[in-house]
C-alpha cells in the first residue's frame, strides 16, 4: 500500500476517512505576514480571544518545507511575488492557500497602482480567498474552518478540480 | 599609577601569545547573510543583507521597496475624502494617526478649523491609536527576545482598545473616521466611561509588561548598551519619535507644534532616556503608553459638547496652494506636503513618514553588533514596513 494509492484515488474508503481526518485536524500554517491583514491574522493565531489552536491548526512552523498552508495576508507587490512562489514551491503536497485581505485577493484598494500584484492567483492556486480590508479575525477562522471541511470530503483524485470557497 | 607586578607582565605577554595564535588559527572568510524579505518576526517585509565576519556584522545595507504600493502618486487620483480611506494603511497598527496630518494639512489650505469638539476628540482618537501601536511593540520587543508570552498579553489588552475605537468608527484598525472640517459621526452613549475603564486596563498591561521584562536579568543583558545611538547621530540620521527620545533629545511634536490638537491645555508630559541603548527605546515607549492612557482619560473628562463638524462644501474643491503638516505619530513624525491646483483631487502628495528615516541609520548602528543583537536592535527601533515603504 504504497503512496501510489493515495493520489490514484484507490485508497479503500475507511483508510481514505481516516486519513482525511487526521490532515484536517492537523494543519501547520505558515504565516506570510505582509501588510496590515498580518496583525489581524496575529490577533487570530496568537490573542487569546480568537486562538486558532483550537481548530487544530498549529501556526508555529519553523519552515514552509513544514507547513500544509500558507495564509498569505497582505499586499503582494510585484518586488515580493517571485519570493512568494518560491516559498510556495517549496511547500510539500498537498498544500493548501488561503488569500486573506481584499489586497491578496483583488488588489484592494490598490487596484490601480503601479507595483501591486492585483491577485495572488495570478501566480498560485487560491483554495479559500477571505475578503475585507482587512478581514476580521472571525473571518479568518470561518475560512479555515471551511477548508477543513473540503479537506475532510476531499478526493485526492479530484484535488485540483473543486472550485475556490469564498467566505462570505 | 598602579604598579605592574611581572606576574601580570608575564599574563600579558601570554595573553597576547594566545590571541595572536587564535587568530592565525581562527581566521573567517567573510560571508554575507541575508535575512529576509519574508522572517516571521516581523508583519511586513524588510531585507537585510549582512556582511559577517565570524558573528560579527561588518556591513549591513537594508533593502526596503517590497511594501511599496506607490501612495504618492495614487493619491493624485483619489479624491480629498478617498485619501484618509488610503493613508490609513500606510502606518496599519496606529492607523487614525496617519488621517489627522493630511486632514490637517486640507484644512489649513481651505481654512477651515474643526470645532473645538472635533479636536477634542480627534485628540482622544490619536491617542487611542498610539496606544493600540505600541502594545504591541511592548510584546513583540519580547519575542524577538525570544520570550512569546507578553506577545499573547499585548494581543490580548488591544483588543479592549480596538474594541472601544470600534464602537466610535466601525473599523478595528482602519477607521477612515477624519474628515475636512471635523468628523464622521460623533461618540455613542456611554462610551466615553467605557474608554476610562479599557484605560485601567492598559495601565495595568504595562505593569504587568514592567514586571515581566524590565528588571528580568537577560532582557536586561540583551538590551542594555547594544545598539546606542548618541544624540547628534540621531539627528544627523533624522530620526523622530521616541527613537530621538531615547537619546535624549527633547522633541516632541506634540508639544512643540500642536496645530489643530489640544495638547497644551491636557497635563502630560514628554519622556526622555539618556542612554540611546535598546532598553532606553523600550523604555520610553513603555512610559509613553501610559501618559497615553491618561491624555486618552483626561479627553474622557474634557470633551467638550457643540457640533462635530464645521461648515464645508458638500463637494470638496481645495483652493491652490500648499502645505506642511506634520504631527507626532506613534512612529515619529509623520508629515504630508500637499500642493493643490484647486481641482478635486491634489496635485502632488508628499508623505515623510517616521520609519523611513529611522531604518536608514540601520547600516551605521548594525555595524560591528552581533547576529542575535540584529534583531534586538531592529525590533527596538520599531517600524513598520507601510509606513518605510508607503
Amino acid at each position: 500500500m504504497g503512496l501510489g494509492l493515495v493520489e490514484s484515488g484507490k485508497m479503500p474508503k475507511p483508510l481514505t476517512k481516516l486519513l482525511s481526518l487526521s490532515r484536517k485536524y492537523s494543519i501547520w500554517v505558515y504565516q506570510w505576514g505582509l501588510a496590515c491583514c498580518a496583525i489581524e491574522m496575529g490577533a487570530a493565531f496568537a490573542s487569546p480571544r480568537y486562538d486558532v489552536m483550537r481548530l487544530g491548526v498549529i501556526p508555529l512552523p519553523a519552515s514552509p518545507r513544514q507547513a500544509d498552508l500558507v495564509v498569505i495576508s497582505g499586499t503582494v507587490t510585484d518586488k515580493m511575488a517571485p519570493a512568494i512562489l518560491r516559498l510556495y514551491e517549496q511547500m510539500p503536497d498537498p498544500k493548501y492557500v488561503i488569500s486573506m485581505g481584499s489586497c491578496a485577493n483583488c488588489g484592494g484598494p490598490y487596484w490601480d497602482s503601479y507595483s501591486v500584484t492585483k491577485g495572488i492567483d495570478q501566480i498560485l492556486p487560491v483554495d479559500v480567498y477571505v475578503p475585507g480590508c482587512p478581514p476580521r479575525p472571525e473571518a479568518l477562522l470561518e475560512g479555515v474552518v471551511l477548508l477543513q471541511e473540503r479537506i475532510q470530503s476531499e478526493d485526492m483524485a479530484e484535488r485540483w478540480r473543486g472550485a475556490p470557497i469564498i467566505v462570505e | 599609577m598602579t604598579a605592574i607586578t611581572d606576574r601580570q607582565k608575564l599574563q600579558y605577554i601570554a595573553a597576547q601569545a594566545a590571541d595572536a595564535r587564535v587568530n592565525v588559527e581562527l581566521e573567517t572568510e567573510g560571508m554575507t547573510l541575508n535575512i529576509g524579505p519574508q522572517h516571521p518576526a516581523t508583519h511586513g517585509t524588510l531585507r537585510i543583507v549582512a556582511r559577517l565576519d565570524g558573528e560579527q556584522v561588518i556591513a549591513a545595507e537594508p533593502i526596503p521597496g517590497y511594501m511599496h504600493r506607490g501612495y504618492e502618486k495614487l493619491t493624485e487620483v483619489r479624491t480629498y475624502a478617498q485619501v484618509t480611506a488610503l493613508v490609513n494603511r500606510i502606518d496599519w497598527l496606529g492607523s487614525f494617526a496617519n488621517e489627522v496630518p493630511f486632514i490637517l494639512a486640507a484644512e489649513q489650505l481651505m481654512g477651515v478649523e474643526a470645532p473645538p469638539r472635533a479636536q477634542w476628540i480627534r485628540t482622544l482618537l490619536f491617542e487611542m491609536a498610539r496606544i493600540s501601536n505600541l502594545i504591541l511593540f511592548l510584546g513583540d520587543m519580547a519575542v524577538q527576545l525570544g520570550a512569546v508570552t507578553p506577545a499573547f498579553f499585548a494581543f490580548r489588552d488591544r483588543e479592549y482598545v480596538l474594541d472601544q475605537i470600534e464602537r466610535v468608527t466601525g473599523g478595528r484598525f482602519h477607521p477612515n473616521f477624519d474628515r475636512i472640517g471635523g468628523l464622521k459621526d460623533d461618540l455613542p452613549q456611554g462610551w466615553l466611561a467605557d474608554t476610562k475603564a479599557t484605560m485601567d486596563k492598559v495601565r495595568s498591561f504595562c505593569d504587568e509588561i514592567e514586571e515581566l521584562l524590565m528588571g528580568a536579568e537577560i532582557f536586561q543583558a540583551r538590551t542594555r548598551g547594544v545598539g546606542v545611538i548618541p544624540p547628534d547621530v540621531a539627528q544627523q540620521y533624522g530620526l523622530s519619535g521616541a527613537n530621538a527620545r531615547a537619546s535624549g533629545i527633547d522633541w516632541d511634536l506634540r508639544r512643540d507644534q500642536p496645530n489643530g490638537m489640544v495638547y497644551p491645555e491636557l497635563d502630560w508630559k514628554v519622556w526622555t532616556h539618556p542612554d540611546g541603548d535598546s532598553f532606553a527605546r523600550f523604555w520610553v515607549r513603555l512610559q509613553e503608553t501610559r501618559e497615553a492612557a491618561s491624555i486618552v482619560e483626561q479627553c474622557c473628562d474634557g470633551v467638550p459638547g457643540g457640533p462635530i463638524m464645521a461648515k464645508v462644501p458638500r463637494i470638496i474643491k481645495v483652493p491652490a496652494g500648499e502645505a506642511y503638516v506634520s504631527t507626532e505619530n506613534p512612529l515619529g513624525e509623520m508629515g504630508y506636503y500637499v500642493v493643490s491646483k484647486g481641482d478635486l483631487t491634489p496635485f502632488r502628495v508628499k508623505i515623510r513618514s517616521a520609519s523611513f528615516n529611522n531604518v536608514s541609520i540601520a547600516p551605521w548602528i548594525l555595524r560591528g553588533v552581533y547576529v542575535p543583537d540584529i534583531i534586538t536592535i531592529l525590533a527596538s527601533l520599531y517600524f513598520i514596513l507601510g509606513d518605510i515603504d508607503r
